[in-house]
C-alpha cells in the first residue's frame, strides 16, 4: 500500500525533517508513528498524501509514484485518501452535514447517495444528531470525531491522521482511538502520527527521531 | 457527464447563493457595473438613432451651378449641352430664375423680402446628379465646372450630410474607445469582486484542496458568480439605457419638429441588446479568470 524508499524531506533553509526513510505499510495494517515533537511525524503524512513532495527518494502509495505524480492527477489520488489534520480544518460557517458532504460533492457524488453515506458516516462517529449544528458548538472530542467522519465518508482504502488525540482528555482520546480501529477492522488502511501510541492497537510502530526512523 | 452537470448546476446554484445573500452589496456591485456599461451603452443608442436619422433624410449628392446674372439663354444652353454630354454626369435639372423667385416667394417667411426687391436677384441654375457619387469626384467634377464660362459659382449640396457622416464617425471611434476603456473598467470591477471572495472562502478553498478538488472544481463557482455579475450589471446598463430613451425621447422629438423632421428616439435594438449583455457577460467571466489566476497560484 504504501512504499518508502531512503526518502528524504529538506525545508531551505533549514535542516532534514526526514532523512533516508524506508518503510513499508501492507494493505490492512494500522501503523503508528510516535516521536518528539518535531520527530517528522506530520511530514511524514504530508508527503504519503502528497501535500508536500520528497526532497530526494520515492514514495509509492497504491502503485503509485507521489514524487512524479502531475498536478492534474494529485486531486484524484487524494480523494482515495482519508486525511484528519493536526487541526481539523473544519469549515466553521457550514454545520456538520454540510462539513461531511464536502469530499463526496468535490467527488460529484449524486445528491441522495451523498446524503446517506453522510449520515452513516456521522452515525458511525456518534454525531448523527448533531448533523445541524456548526462546529463552533462542538465540543473537542465532538470536534475531531466530526474530522474523522469527514475523512472517512467517501470510503478511503487509507486513512491517515495527525494527533487525532491531542488536547482530548483520557476517555474522549480512547473512544478516538477505537473509531480508527473499527475502520481497521473493515479493511482500511490507517496510518495515525501520535504520542499516545498505546491507545492504538497497531500492527506497526514507525519510532521517528530527528527525522530518521529508529529500528 | 452526470458529475459535469452536477458540479456545473453547484456551482451556478452557489454563485446565485453569493449574489442573494448580501443584497445591498449585490446592489451596489451591480450598480457600479450597471453605470460603467451605460456610458458607452447610451453613447451607441445615440449613434443608432442619429443614423438613422441621417438616412431618413437622403444625402443624395448633388453639384449646383449658378450661372453668372450676365450670361444670356444662349450660354445658359451652352451650359445644359455640356452637361448633358459630360460623361461623369448622371442627370442635371435646369432651374430658371424666373422659377427659383417663384419658389421662394411661395415661401411665406421670405415674401415680403422678396417683394421689396426691385428686380430678380436669382440666376439660372443647373442642379447636377453625379454619376460617381464619391467625395473625391464630386470635388473633381465641382472644379472643372467652375472653370466653364459663364459660371458664377458650384455649390456641392451634400457637403453638410458628409459634414455630419465625419463628425458621427468620430463620435462612433469615441464610443468604441470609450467601450473600451469602460469595458477594461468592468474587468478590474469584477477582478476585485472576485478576489475578495476569494479571499473570504481561502479556509474553503485550502480545504477542498486537500480533500481531492480539482483547480475546475474551485474556480467554477466563482467564474458562475463574474458571468452573473457582468451579466446582471448588463442588465441594469439596458434598464439605464432603457430610461435615458424615455428621458429624451420628448425633447429630442420636439427639437427634430423643428426641423420638419418627424423623430422618436429609440431604445437599444435587439443585435445591440444581445451585444451588451453578452460583453458585459464575458468581462465577468474575464475579470473573474484573471483574479483566480493570481490568487490560486498563491494557494499551490
Amino acid at each position: 500500500m504504501i512504499c518508502f524508499d531512503r526518502v528524504g524531506k529538506r525545508y531551505p533553509p533549514g535542516g532534514a525533517a526526514l532523512s533516508e526513510l524506508s518503510f513499508e505499510v501492507s494493505e490492512g495494517q494500522l501503523v503508528v508513528v510516535s516521536g518528539h515533537s518535531g520527530a517528522g511525524k506530520s511530514t511524514l503524512l504530508k508527503l504519503i498524501a502528497a501535500i508536500e513532495k520528497p526532497s530526494s527518494g520515492t514514495i509509492l502509495v497504491g502503485g503509485q509514484n507521489i514524487g512524479s505524480l502531475s498536478r492534474s492527477a494529485l486531486p484524484y489520488l487524494r480523494r482515495r485518501i482519508g486525511i484528519v489534520f493536526q487541526d481539523q480544518k473544519l469549515l466553521f460557517d457550514r454545520n456538520v452535514f454540510e462539513n461531511v458532504m464536502l469530499p463526496l460533492s468535490i467527488a460529484g457524488f449524486p445528491q441522495r447517495d451523498a446524503a446517506q453515506r453522510v449520515r452513516a458516516a456521522l452515525d458511525k462517529v456518534g454525531l448523527a444528531r448533531r448533523e445541524k449544528a456548526l462546529p463552533i458548538m462542538l465540543s473537542g472530542g465532538e470536534q475531531q470525531r466530526l474530522a474523522i467522519a469527514r475523512a472517512v465518508v467517501s470510503r478511503p482504502s487509507l486513512l491517515l491522521a495527525d494527533e487525532p488525540t491531542a488536547h482530548l482528555d483520557r476517555e474522549t482520546a480512547t473512544d478516538v482511538a477505537r473509531i480508527f480501529s473499527e475502520f481497521n477492522h473493515v479493511g482500511v488502511t490507517v496510518l495515525v502520527a501520535t504520542y499516545a501510541y498505546e491507545l492504538f492497537p497497531a500492527t506497526q510502530h514507525l519510532r521517528l527521531d530527528h527525522g530518521r526512523l529508529l529500528q | 457527464m452526470r458529475i459535469w452537470i452536477a458540479h456545473h448546476s453547484d456551482a451556478a446554484w452557489h454563485a446565485l447563493r453569493k449574489l442573494a445573500v448580501a443584497p445591498i452589496n449585490s446592489l451596489l456591485y451591480l450598480l457600479a457595473i450597471g453605470v460603467t456599461l451605460a456610458l458607452p451603452a447610451v453613447g451607441q443608442m445615440l449613434l443608432t438613432n442619429a443614423a438613422r436619422l441621417t438616412e431618413s433624410t437622403p444625402p443624395a449628392p448633388q453639384i449646383s451651378i449658378f450661372m453668372a446674372s450676365r450670361a444670356d439663354s444662349k450660354a445658359t444652353k451652352d451650359v445644359s449641352e455640356r452637361l448633358r454630354k459630360h460623361v461623369g454626369v448622371k442627370s442635371h435639372q435646369f432651374l430658371s430664375r424666373e422659377e427659383t423667385l417663384s419658389r421662394m416667394k411661395g415661401n411665406p417667411d421670405l415674401r415680403d423680402v422678396i417683394d421689396a426687391l426691385s428686380s430678380n436677384p436669382f440666376p439660372d441654375a443647373f442642379v447636377v446628379a453625379a454619376a460617381d457619387d464619391s467625395h473625391l469626384a464630386m470635388e473633381k467634377l465641382a472644379d472643372e465646372f467652375r472653370k466653364w464660362p459663364n459660371v458664377e459659382h458650384v455649390q456641392l449640396d451634400s457637403l453638410w450630410v458628409r459634414r455630419l457622416d465625419a463628425l458621427l464617425n468620430l463620435v462612433r471611434t469615441s464610443v468604441i474607445l470609450l467601450g473600451v476603456l469602460l469595458g477594461g473598467g468592468l474587468v478590474a470591477i469584477s477582478f476585485s469582486i472576485i478576489r475578495m471572495q476569494i479571499l473570504t472562502h481561502r479556509a474553503e478553498i485550502e480545504v477542498s484542496q486537500l480533500l481531492g478538488a480539482t483547480d475546475g472544481y474551485i474556480r467554477r463557482p466563482f467564474l458562475y458568480y463574474g458571468v452573473l455579475l457582468g451579466l446582471s450589471g448588463g442588465c441594469v446598463a439596458w434598464l439605464l439605457v432603457g430610461a435615458v430613451t424615455l428621458w429624451l425621447r420628448t425633447p429630442l422629438g420636439e427639437l427634430a419638429h423643428l426641423y420638419d423632421l418627424v423623430f422618436s428616439l429609440q431604445t437599444l435594438n435587439p443585435r445591440d441588446s444581445a451585444l451588451l449583455l453578452g460583453l458585459s457577460a464575458s468581462l465577468g467571466w474575464l475579470g473573474a479568470m484573471v483574479s483566480l489566476q493570481q490568487q490560486l497560484g498563491q494557494f499551490r
